[in-house]
């Protein structure tokens, strides 16, 4: 553990950090800038790990390995989103979430 | 020096994380999301976890946020400024959000967190190669080989979605 920091302050740190992208989630209309939102939130998530990890269970590393793969499968996220939001950029000309429901009908 | 170096990485994440949701200017918010990953990688050397913050700083700060940038010059004009959210989004935004982290911060402080008893492994280089790839118990293969398995699939996904259409491309 590091000297003289509690886990609390790691931890006040993430959840604020977790409902900052939850509140960018509901409040943005644009598509790429609400999948920005989503990368705060698992970023957070990921301290979560690793501060517990490193405070309460050092003797494995279980939470080491749990954040290396949620940053993998952030990345593989991020490059099927963006591919999404190209393809709908190519179809109607922006990328407001209002725009996107040409396939309800 | 570790103290004030925490204070001063919370400080930088939490402020801009804010004005990467808040900003009208979409290059803005970028540029903000990558502050705010660079110094979670900060808040990762402070912890002594040398090789996640060296993934954290290539594969987000490198990666993610390079992909984002270039989608937005692909899709947007750099001048354009969003509008204002809609009063009832960003009251429902800011409520969820107090709401939220005024319950998770009760449960946090409510609960008795005990402090480690264990001594601490070395998190070198030969230990995480070794367990990642290791069948035995605290081995982490299977998951390895599951994403190994889901980025080829997302791979694939990604360029054919972001392909042409034969009827386009006339």
């Amino acid at each position: 553990m590091v000297q003289g920091i509690p886990i609390y302050h790691f931890l006040v740190v993430s959840t604020l950090m977790f409902f900052i992208g939850v509140c960018g989630f509901i409040i943005r209309r644009n598509l790429i800038t609400m999948l920005m939102a989503v990368e705060l939130i698992l970023n957070s998530v990921n301290i979560n790990f690793v501060v517990f990890n490193r405070y309460l269970y050092p003797d494995q590393l279980q939470g080491h390995f749990f954040s290396l793969f949620i940053v993998g499968i952030a990345a593989a996220e991020a490059a099927v989103a963006i591919a999404l939001v190209i393809n709908i950029y190519r179809r109607i000309n922006n990328i407001e979430v209002e725009n996107v429901n040409e396939m309800k009908f | 020096m570790n103290v004030v170096m925490f204070y001063l990485l919370s400080g930088i994440i939490l402020t801009f994380s804010l004005l990467s949701v808040t900003t009208r200017k979409i290059l803005r918010a970028a540029v903000y999301l990558l502050f705010v990953l660079v110094a979670t990688s900060g808040l990762y050397f402070l912890l002594n976890y040398e090789f996640m913050a060296a993934v954290q700083l290539t594969l987000y700060a490198g990666g993610i946020v390079v992909l984002i940038i270039f989608s937005i010059l692909l899709t947007s004009h750099i001048s354009h400024k969003f509008k204002h959210p809609a009063l009832m989004n960003l009251l429902a935004g800011s409520g969820v959000a107090v709401v939220g982290a005024a319950t998770a911060l009760y449960a946090i402080f409510t609960h008795p967190f005990s402090d480690a008893v264990q001594p601490d492994v070395p998190v070198d280089m030969t230990a995480i190669g070794t367990q990642l790839l290791s069948t035995d118990k605290n081995g982490y293969v299977l998951p390895f080989e599951l994403i190994s398995i889901l980025l080829l699939a997302s791979m694939i996904a990604a360029i054919v979605i972001a392909k042409k259409g034969k009827q386009q491309e006339q």
